[in-house]
C-alpha cells in the first residue's frame, strides 16, 4: 500500500521478529551454560561461557563429525544433481517442441501433491534388498531430479531465454546439447543458484527417511540430534549445543544467501 | 497482471545474449561438404531435435517411476500380505492387515490427534502470515532485512526444532510453564495432557513455517494493482476494509495454494511429535502420536510392513480427502468474492 507505515507496523513486525528469534536464542543460552541451567529459577539472560565444553561433549558422545560430513556430502550431491537435471529438463519443457510436453508438465506439477513420503516401505524393500540400506546412496537417490526443481526451471527459463536466441543457434548449426549449454545455462544461472539452496536445506534438514535408511552407526547431522536425545535423561545443555551446531551451517548460508532465498520464495508463489 | 521478478532478469536477458554468437568461437559448419555427407548430418540434426527433449526431461521420469510412483503401488501390493521386517514377504491375507489397524484403538487415536496437531497449526499459521505479509506490504524501511528475519525460523531443521520447543515447553522446568507462572497461571503438563501437548507441537509447525507463508502471500499482494486500493480508498475504505475486501479477494489462488500445501504436509506431520520426548512414540498413552508416527511405530518398532503399509494407504487416501474437502471449502467460503 502507498502510505509510510506508522510504529503500530513497526512495532508488530518487531515482536514478530522477535517471537522467530527468541526460540534460537534460547538454545543458545542453554546450551552455552553448565547442565543445572534450565533448573534454574531465573533463567539467565545472556549466553555463558560452556558453550565449547558443551560442544566438545557433543563430538564425544555421538560421531558428530561423522554425521556432519555425511549431511555436507549428501546436501552438496543431491543439490548439484537436482539443479542440473532440473535445468534439463526445466528448459525442454520451457524451450523446446515435443509432442505430449503440455500432458508430460501437467504430469509433473500433479507428482508435486502426492505424499512420497507414503511409499517409504517399498523403498526400505528396495533399498534393502539393493544392499544400501545404511549407505548414502539410500539418502540420495531419491532426491536427484525433483518434481519441484523442474518445475520451478521452467516458469524461470519461459521468460528468460529469448526464442529467437535459440533459433539462431540452430541456424548457426549448433547441436541441442551445444545450444542447452551455450545459451540455457548462462541465463539458467540465477534460478539454478536459488534451487541449489532450497535443494540443500531440504536435504541438510530432512530427518524421516534418514531415519529409516541409515543406521545409528553412519547417521547424518539430524539423526545425531535424536541420538543425542534418545537417552534416559536428557542433557539439555548437551542436546541444545548440538541443536545450535546443527543450524550454525545453515545460518551462515542464510547469513549470505538469504536476499536470493526470500526472493526465490516470492517469485515461486507468484508464478505458481 | 505484473510479474514481480526479484531476480532481476532484466539483468539476465543481457547475460544471455553476451553468449549469443554461440558459434563465435568455432568454425563455421563446412559449407562444401558433399552432397551424401549433408543429408547424413541433416539427418542427425533433425532425429537430435526430435530425440532431446525427451532425454532431457526422462532422469526425473525415470527416477520419479522408480522412488515415486512404484513404491506406492507397491505399498498396496506390502499391504494385502503378512510382511515382516526381518523375514520378508509372508502369506497373502487379503484385507486382514486393514482390518486390524481399524480395529487397534491407536489408529483412531493417531488420526484424531494428526487432525487436531493439524487445525492447531494450519488456521492459526495462515491467519498469522496474512497479517504478517499485510504488514510487509507497506513501503518499510530496511524492506529486504525484514523479509529475511521472518524467515529465520526457516533455517532451523524440524529435528532442532523440536528439541528447543521440547525444552521450552518442559513440564517441570519449562520456560513456557515460568512464564505463565509469572501471570498467575498454574504449570501445564504439556507432555502429559492431550490437548496440550498437540498445542505444544502445532506452535513448532507454526514457528517455522508462518514467516515462509508470509513471504509467499505478500509476493501474492504486490501483484494487486495498485490503483484498486486508490478507488477503494477514494470510496472511503480504511486500511482494514481495504485489506479485507481488496487484498483477500484478490489473493484467493494463492491462500488455496498455501492451504493445500499446509495440508499435504501437515497431515504427515512426523519429526516434531517424535522428538517432543526422548521416548519417540507419541507419549505414555499416544497422547500426540501422529498417523505417521503411528506407521513407523508399527513398521520399525512393531516390525510388521503389512499394516504400517495399510497405514500408508488409508493416510495417502485421506491426505486426498481432505485436500479435496478443502478446496470446495474455499471455494465456498470465497464463492462471494471475485466469483
Amino acid at each position: 500500500m502507498n502510505r509510510r507505515p506508522g510504529f503500530l507496523v513497526y512495532g508488530l513486525l518487531t515482536a514478530f521478529v522477535v517471537g522467530s528469534a527468541l526460540p534460537l536464542y534460547w538454545s543458545l543460552i542453554v546450551g552455552s551454560h553448565e547442565s543445572d541451567v534450565v533448573t534454574r529459577r531465573v533463567p539467565p539472560l545472556w549466553p555463558g561461557g560452556h558453550f565449547f565444553d558443551n560442544a566438545q561433549r557433543v563430538f564425544e558422545t555421538v560421531e558428530f563429525w561423522k554425521a556432519l560430513a555425511n549431511s555436507l556430502v549428501v546436501s552438496t550431491v543431491c543439490a548439484t544433481s537436482v539443479v542440473f537435471f532440473c535445468t534439463l529438463a526445466g528448459y525442454a519443457f520451457a524451450k523446446l517442441r515435443f509432442r505430449g510436453s503440455t500432458a508430460l508438465m501437467v504430469f509433473v506439477v500433479a507428482t508435486l501433491a502426492v505424499p512420497t513420503q507414503l511409499g517409504v516401505i517399498p523403498l526400505f524393500i528396495q533399498m534393502a534388498k539393493l544392499g544400501w540400506t545404511g549407505h548414502l546412496w539410500a539418502i540420495m537417490v531419491p532426491t536427484l531430479v525433483t518434481a519441484f526443481g523442474v518445475f520451478f526451471m521452467r516458469q524461470y527459463l519461459v521468460d528468460a531465454i529469448p526464442d529467437e536466441l535459440i533459433e539462431a543457434a540452430r541456424v548457426d548449426g549448433c547441436s541441442m546439447i551445444r545450444i542447452f549449454w551455450n545459451v540455457a545455462v548462462p541465463a539458467a544461472r540465477p534460478a539454478a543458484a536459488i534451487l541449489w539452496l532450497f535443494t540443500f536445506m531440504t536435504v541438510w534438514t530432512d530427518f524421516f527417511w534418514p531415519m529409516i535408511a541409515l543406521p545409528a552407526t553412519n547417521p547424518t547431522v539430524q539423526i545425531a540430534l535424536q541420538q543425542l536425545q534418545s537417552g534416559y535423561y536428557v542433557d539439555y545443555s548437551l542436546v541444545l549445543a548440538a541443536a545450535v551446531l546443527s543450524t550454525i551451517p545453515l545460518l551462515v548460508l542464510f547469513v549470505l544467501t538469504g536476499r536470493q532465498l526470500v526472493a526465490g520464495i516470492m517469485q515461486g508463489a507468484v508464478k505458481g | 497482471m505484473t510479474h514481480i521478478h526479484p531476480v532481476e532478469p532484466a539483468g539476465d536477458v543481457t547475460a544471455t545474449t553476451s553468449p549469443a554468437p554461440v558459434s563465435a568461437g568455432e568454425p563455421p559448419p563446412p559449407r562444401r561438404a558433399g552432397p551424401t555427407r549433408l543429408t547424413a548430418r541433416q539427418r542427425l540434426s533433425r532425429w537430435d531435435v526430435r530425440l532431446s527433449p525427451y532425454l532431457y526431461i526422462s532422469p526425473f521420469f525415470i527416477l520419479f517411476l522408480v522412488v515415486g510412483l512404484f513404491p506406492l503401488g507397491y505399498t498396496a501390493y506390502v499391504s494385502v500380505h503378512e510382511w515382516s521386517l526381518i523375514g520378508g514377504k509372508g502369506e497373502f491375507v487379503g484385507l486382514d492387515n486393514y482390518r486390524q489397524v481399524f480395529e487397534d484403538r491407536y489408529f483412531w487415536r493417531a488420526l484424531r490427534n494428526t487432525v487436531s496437531i493439524f487445525l492447531l497449526s494450519s488456521i492459526p499459521q495462515v491467519l498469522i502470515a496474512l497479517v504478517v505479509a499485510g504488514l510487509l506490504d507497506s513501503q518499510l524501511r530496511g524492506r529486504t532485512l525484514w523479509r529475511m528475519s521472518v524467515l529465520i525460523p526457516f533455517v532451523v531443521a524440524p529435528a532442532a526444532v523440536a528439541l528447543i520447543f521440547g525444552n521450552l515447553f518442559g513440564d517441570r522446568y519449562g520456560l513456557v510453564n515460568a512464564a505463565l507462572d509469572l501471570v498467575g497461571i498454574d504449570a501445564i503438563a504439556w507432555h502429559v495432557n492431550t490437548l496440550a501437548s498437540h498445542v505444544a507441537i502445532a506452535t513448532m509447525v507454526n514457528w517455522r513455517w508462518t514467516g515462509y507463508n508470509a513471504l509467499i502471500l505478500l509476493a501474492a499482494m504486490q501483484a494487486v494493482p495498485r490503483d484498486l486500493y486508490e478507488s477503494a480508498a477514494l470510496d472511503g475504505a480504511g486500511r482494514v476494509r481495504q485489506f479485507v475486501s481488496v487484498t483477500i479477494p484478490m489473493i484467493r489462488p494463492t491462500m488455496l495454494f498455501v492451504v493445500i500445501t499446509s495440508t499435504i504436509g501437515g497431515l504427515q506431520i512426523f519429526t516434531e511429535a517424535r522428538l517432543f520426548d526422548n521416548v519417540g512414540l507419541g507419549g505414555s498413552d499416544r497422547q500426540w502420536q501422529t498417523v505417521t508416527l503411528y506407521l513407523w511405530e508399527l513398521g520399525w518398532r512393531l516390525r510388521n510392513l503389512g499394516t504400517a503399509s495399510a497405514v500408508a494407504w488409508l493416510l495417502f487416501l485421506f491426505i486426498v480427502v481432505f485436500a479435496l474437502v478443502n478446496l470446495v471449502l474455499i471455494r465456498r467460503l470465497g464463492g462471494g468474492g471475485k466469483g
